[in-house]
């Protein structure tokens, strides 16, 4: 643990960084608005907060990327971790676990632009899932910063609209590792 | 009402039968249009239903019943302004670790989210204020409900937690069934440290020589008197109770400093920031406590016993954290600590003699005005004349902080107050809940005349319901608190401090009109004779209107936001140190 506290001079601060948190939570009304409330109140920023369902129809997966340092991650696990609808929390190191981001940008074109376009969502493994007279809409998955350059590059030409859905992760192997508490 | 498990009766029936398998003896509440349906079995049940005057009465009674007995207190509200009058009191008794159960009903399910009459979002506004909520809309659901309430509300960290039934819920049939244990998958506390960190901290009480024992509200929560008093005669180490956490270790003892904090006494203060050692016990790092943080016993490792694992290192890094229920925490480390003094025991006499020293020069004290009733005086006389036996219950402001420090506290759950939230209003319901708690102990509400226009209305509840309570409104006119900051820190401007409560209203006849004895007190010849007035009256609340002088002010003190090396003990004097000690 960092000794580091909100009124410790600038300089002795722990630098923060992304932390990648994969929650299982029960599947229950309220829950997201119970982990929203918590982060808004202890003043924690996500960066992004995906949640969708598991094998298992009674939980919910939550992936959580927040930046903050380590002390402030070790307080935002612990705080997680009273929520009595919370089950599980791992931390997920972007070396042993998958991470994915969803993209669908809409990227201006025209004749001339048009095929370089083309050759960019190749490049990328990307792939086009809609055409206008001048536009192309393209669909691309991958790691933050697979999505970060593919948007430097199409930049360029133009970005007419862009969704990007929040970050969903899973540990590779068969057994994550488990930070909090083991609570089965 | 009978133990009609398995029998199928109204979601109402089921919740009343739940409370009563939960061991439910009193509640205090307000009926009103979604909650109906259950006042309807209340009227039957053997639990007693005390009827408040305001939601935040019946919120405030059951936190203060809760303290004073250790058992959960219940109170129950109807939907909207019903629940919403119950956000202060949650908020109070989450932030004190308080275990209280609120019900309320809550519109009929299909009209939930349309902006019903009497609609409000109970479960979304009280997210942040309690430890757990649910909203029930299955009648089914109630009776498991209650009961994971009940075992949220107390074990672990206890605190705060709300049950929102829909009115259909309550009307609708159901199959009554009490779960025999509750398990939830994702609530497990912990409740004793590993032997790993008793051994840690064991060793680090055997290395120091300027250890000091920093005792919190865990203590009280956690019956630990008994095992706290051995580990600190076994130690040898000074002992600083936090306002949370007064008569968890007698005031009299020899190893006592009295309250750490911004109106501590200098020599708990002090002891603090000279340690090389805390060993924390349930006490939470407060910003009170601390003074600013960064400068907070700068040169003292910390051992740091909590239940609650996200007190570890939220404030101040522990070097040591024993996790767990504190009474098995100190079970654990007597004998580890004795393990390790057969080793070697440091020496603590230079500590010792230091710190009793600063005891002895600088005890907590207070002036008589020459043309006034001295408020501390008033406060030291009642807790002298009623003893250590009485319970006595604060609102927030001056008055509390004289009550802390002027009566002598033996006894845990003798001293209640809100030391989190800071609610004023608190006292008079608070001291309420405890009388029906504890009626054979005579409750002194200690209260300012502020604090006391909030609440006072739940007397008739007193009044009707023959709870005795005793009231003493310490008189000085004003928002004290508020204007002792105005006089240190804003150049003597009383901006809307000025209460004129001498004038109106007149808190005697007010008391009478409410059914209590109402008594006046103006001088300091009279403080004895009317207290013993007071203490005689027993079938009736008494109110004592004690009129004292406005410009006394709550010593010693840190200033907000500044060091606790910058206390002073009274206005512009700081405590002159020996210069070894500096």
């Amino acid at each position: 643990m960092a000794q580091s506290h909100p009124d410790a001079p600038s300089s002795l601060r722990a630098t923060t960084k992304n932390h990648t948190l994969s929650v299982l939570v029960e599947n229950s009304p309220g829950v997201l608005a119970r982990i929203s409330s918590l982060f808004s109140r202890r003043g924690y920023n996500i960066d992004s907060l995906a949640v969708g369902p598991t094998e298992n129809p009674d939980y919910s997966k939550m992936t959580i990327v927040i930046n903050v340092e380590d002390h402030a991650l070790e307080q935002v696990i612990a705080q997680l971790d009273k929520l009595i609808n919370v089950i599980e929390i791992t931390e997920l190191d972007p070396i042993t676990s998958v991470q994915r981001e969803l993209l669908l940008v809409k990227v201006s074109t025209d004749a001339t632009t048009r095929s370089q376009v083309l050759e960019t969502v190749q490049l990328f493994r990307a792939k086009v899932v809609d055409v206008a007279q001048d536009a192309v809409t393209i669909e691309a998955t991958g790691n933050t910063e697979k999505i970060q350059a593919l948007l430097r590059v199409l930049e360029p030409y133009g970005i007419k609209e862009l969704v990007q859905s929040g970050l969903v992760a899973m540990a590779r192997g068969l057994k994550p590792g488990s930070i909090s508490e083991d609570k089965k | 009402m009978s133990n009609e498990s398995g029998k199928t009766i109204t979601g109402a029936s089921a919740l009343v039968q739940a409370l009563e398998h939960a061991g439910v003896d009193v509640m205090f509440g307000i009926p009103g249009g979604a909650i109906l349906p259950a006042y309807d079995p209340i009227f039957d049940s053997k639990i007693r239903h005390i009827l408040v005057r305001h939601e935040q009465g019946a919120g405030h009674a059951a936190t203060g019943y809760a303290q004073a007995t250790g058992r959960v207190g219940v109170c129950i509200a109807t939907s909207g302004p019903g629940a919403t009058n119950l956000v202060t009191p949650l908020a109070d008794a989450q932030m004190d670790s308080v275990p209280i159960v609120a019900i309320t009903g809550q519109v009929a399910s299909g009209a939930i989210g349309t902006d019903a009459f009497q609609e409000a979002d109970i479960r979304g506004i009280t997210m942040p204020v309690t430890k757990h909520n649910f909203l029930v809309t299955d009648p089914a659901e109630i009776a498991g409900a209650i009961a994971q309430a009940f075992h949220i509300a107390s074990t672990g960290r206890p605190g705060a937690v709300l049950v929102d039934i829909a009115k259909d819920a309550l009307q609708m049939q159901t199959e009554f069934n009490y779960p025999k244990s509750v398990n939830l998958r994702g609530y497990h506390p912990v409740t004793e440290p590993t032997a790993e960190s008793v051994r840690d901290a064991a060793r680090l009480i055997a290395e120091s020589k300027q250890p000091v024992l920093y005792v919190g509200g865990g203590a009280i929560k956690s019956n630990s008197q008994k095992e706290l008093l051995k580990l600190a005669e076994l130690t040898g180490a000074p002992v600083v109770t936090t306002l949370m956490a007064l008569g968890a270790f007698p005031d009299s003892h020899p190893q006592h400093l009295g309250m750490p904090g911004m109106h501590g006494t200098v020599a708990a203060v002090t002891a603090l920031q000279k340690a090389d050692l805390l060993i924390t016990l349930g006490a939470r790092f407060d910003d009170r406590v601390t003074g600013k943080l960064s400068s907070f016993a700068p040169n003292a490792k910390i051992i740091h016993a909590d239940i609650d694992p996200a007190e570890i290192g939220k404030n101040r890094r522990a070097d040591v954290a024993l996790i767990g229920d504190l009474t098995k925490s100190i079970e654990a480390l007597i004998p580890a600590v004795k393990a390790e003094f057969k080793k070697s025991q440091p020496d603590l006499t230079p500590w010792l003699a230091m710190v009793y020293g600063w005891r002895n020069r600088f005890p907590l004290g207070y002036d008589h005005p020459a043309d006034g009733l001295s408020p501390q005086y008033v406060i030291e006389r009642i807790g002298q004349i009623s003893g250590p036996d009485a319970i006595y219950v604060a609102g927030v402001g001056q008055h509390q902080m004289w009550a802390s420090q002027f009566i002598k506290y033996e006894k845990p759950r003798t001293w209640l107050n809100s030391g989190g939230l800071g609610t004023m209003g608190y006292a008079v319901p608070a001291a309420m809940g405890a009388k029906v708690g504890a009626p054979d102990k005579v409750v002194w509400a200690i209260d300012g005349d502020g604090c006391f226009q909030m609440t006072n209305q739940e007397l008739v509840t007193c009044a009707l319901n023959n709870i005795p309570i005793k009231v003493a409104v310490i008189n000085n006119e004003s928002l004290g608190m508020v204007r002792q900051w105005q006089t240190l820190f804003y150049n003597e401007r009383y901006s809307n401090t000025q209460l004129h409560s001498k004038r109106i209203p007149d808190f005697a006849k007010l008391a009478d009109a409410m059914g209590c004895v109402g008594l006046t007190c103006d001088s300091k010849e009279d403080v004895d004779r009317t207290i013993a007035q007071a203490m005689e009256i027993n079938d009736r609340p008494v109110v004592v209107d004690f009129s004292v002088h406005k410009d006394a002010m709550v010593w010693p003190m840190v200033a907000a936001g500044t060091s606790n090396d910058e206390i002073v003990n009274a206005r512009s004097l700081a405590p002159i140190w020996d210069s070894q000690e500096l």
